[in-house]
């Protein structure tokens, strides 16, 4: 299905240009209150309309795309740093104390709903953006070592494997320099849809107040500040919404081609 | 399945006894003195130091941990702060509104998925099928506070065909019920995405069986060996879903419960963190931790029961 690699690609890398050129240019300054102009509809001037504020919401949607990128990205490289490690060990020794306590933490972490934990960590450690990064990742950590070990343990019986351990190497060097490589596909479409869920989870604590906090825009507060205009000014609540939706929808995609690219195994059955 | 039995239910009460510990950790980090907090800026610090001591914050934190732990096994969850009443009151009040709220979404999401899924398994690789597929994918996507907005917006402000928040109580039952169907269709809507792309594959991977090959071979119908043969079997993946996704309705319900301003678990956890009402946060999330650790083991257990060689 080369059709949802390429639309995911598309869908996804328009946050990612939005958010990389918000850093030079945006139609009109986020910082600039203009009351008089407030919730205007879409019009050639505004393409996506003003909020309460009278500020500029395309500006506001690529500014916003910064946070949601940032936080979703930072979350995906603590799952990754801790969870691939803890997999790879977790394969490597398998069936012993060590991979039993890994995995038995794993299930734990698994049990506990993300969100609440997420909630009760941003109001342990205080509302912001470096806070609610660490509620996600803490939740990608598990995920990621489930995966790696899930993949690692059918190569542990491999010839070359078995080889490379006949030949003395440790099992760190094997895990590092045969496992890992074997395994980064796997981890990379992982990593795709980690990504998406942790902009899902950012927006919804920045919904509830947990996560950026104002002046920076971020797509979830947006969203929360719409709540009371819904009715007065649809837009403002739609847009930030379907800046979401298509982020989110496109690494989905990205995520489901770039593994049936990644595993030929896969491409027969559709 | 004696003895398999026996070694779930010791993991199980580990598993909640360090989930608990966890919770209680996790709490006693929330900045703030719940005792200076409560009795305001002005109050004199013996005032607030007699206070502490009735609250018991003056006891070395393992001290406190066992005090909790010790109540909770005799059903008592401690006072809450701010409300001077029992927390396990009025957690058990609160769960009137979630726990409905979950199951009309689960029900919701499973009656939108079921048709769903065997259409698109039923059609695989036809129109119909990436059609509906993609469809799903944009469900998935949906924030589902988002949703609930355009829902608010659609049937609630344009059509006036249902309330846009609040809840009436249960004395009003028919009231009630109107005011849960958004949030819960809100709430389903995405889980049902889900559940609908995993009842396709896992009726996909039953379909290519040889017993369905055989079922096709003496004459049944395409569609009745999809219905009376694969779905049957597809069903278990379907219900670990299942299970993982009430956790997702509890916890999801926290943030549409804001949407649409309803008194469940989710709020009570919510507003209790802002009046530093902790053993109430305390209280509640290990509820709703309990409730996902059991709900995952009774489904561990229902695949046992089905399946004997996972009684391993």
């Amino acid at each position: 299905m080369r059709v949802s690699l390429i639309l995911g690609a598309l869908l996804s890398g328009l946050a990612l240009v939005a958010a990389a050129v918000s850093f030079f240019w945006t139609p009109a300054d986020v910082t600039q209150l203009a009351i008089a102009q407030k919730l205007l509809p879409p019009s050639a001037e505004h393409w996506f309309g003003t909020d309460h504020f009278g500020r500029d919401m395309l500006s506001m949607i690529m500014v916003g795309a910064r946070t949601s990128i940032a936080v979703a990205l930072v979350a995906v490289g603590i799952g990754m740093g801790f969870g691939v490690p803890l997999g790879l060990v977790a394969a490597a020794r398998s069936g012993s104390w060590l991979d039993e306590t890994i995995m038995r933490g794993n299930d734990l972490v698994f049990a506990f709903p993300s969100l609440v934990i997420a909630i009760l960590i941003t109001a342990a450690l205080g509302p912001s953006a470096t806070n609610a990064i660490i509620a996600i990742g803490i939740f990608n950590i598990p995920v990621f070592a489930r995966v790696t070990r899930g993949a690692a343990l059918p190569l542990w019986t491999l010839d070359y494997v078995r080889a490379a351990q006949v030949a003395g190497k440790g099992r760190t060097r094997i895990s590092l320099q045969h496992i890992l490589p074997n395994v980064a596909s796997l981890l990379i479409v992982q990593g795709t849809i980690q990504f998406s869920l942790g902009i899902l989870a950012e927006a919804g604590l920045s919904y509830v107040g947990l996560g950026a906090q104002p002046p920076t825009p971020s797509w979830g507060r947006m969203l929360a500040e719409a709540q009371t205009m819904v009715a007065l000014a649809p837009h403002v609540a739609v847009i930030p919404g379907l800046a979401i939706v298509v982020t989110v929808l496109g690494l989905n995609l990205l995520g489901d081609g770039l593994r049936d690219a990644l595993d030929p195994r896969l491409r027969r059955s559709p | 399945m004696l003895r398999y039995l026996i070694r779930r239910l010791i993991s199980l009460g580990l598993s909640l006894l360090v989930a608990s510990a966890l919770i209680f950790s996790v709490v006693a980090l929330v900045p703030g003195d719940p005792a200076s907090f409560m009795l305001g800026t002005g109050a004199q610090p013996e005032t607030v130091a007699t206070l502490r001591q009735q609250m018991g914050l003056d006891l070395p934190l393992p001290l406190r941990y066992l005090h909790w732990l010790g109540g909770i096994l005799g059903g008592d969850l401690g006072h809450s702060f701010t409300y001077k009443t029992p927390v396990a009151g009025m957690i058990l009040d609160r769960m009137q509104v979630s726990l409905p709220l979950a199951l009309m979404a689960l029900a919701l999401s499973t009656l939108i998925a079921l048709p769903i899924g065997m259409f698109a398994a039923g059609r695989r690789g036809r129109v119909g099928d990436t059609v509906v597929m993609g469809a799903t994918q944009v469900g998935i996507a949906l924030p589902n506070f988002w949703f609930a907005m355009l829902l608010v917006l659609v049937f609630a402000v344009n059509l006036r065909l249902l309330p846009a928040g609040g809840f009436p109580g249960w004395d009003h039952p028919g009231a009630a019920l109107k005011s849960l169907i958004l949030p819960a269709v809100a709430l389903a809507l995405p889980q049902a995405a889900i559940l609908a792309r995993v009842l396709r594959s896992a009726l996909i991977e039953t379909l290519g069986q040889d017993y369905i090959r055989t079922a096709r071979a003496k004459g049944l119908s395409a569609g009745r060996a999809l219905r009376r043969h694969a779905l049957r079997n597809a069903l278990i993946p379907v219900l670990t879903i299942l299970g993982m996704q009430f956790s997702f309705l509890l916890a999801g319900a926290i943030i549409i419960e804001n949407v649409f301003y309803l008194p469940g678990l989710g709020r009570l956890i919510f507003q209790a963190i802002t009046q530093r009402d902790l053993i109430v946060v305390q209280g509640a999330v290990l509820v709703l931790v309990a409730a996902v650790i059991l709900v995952n083991f009774l489904v561990d257990l229902s695949y046992a029961a089905v399946d004997p060689r996972l009684r391993r």
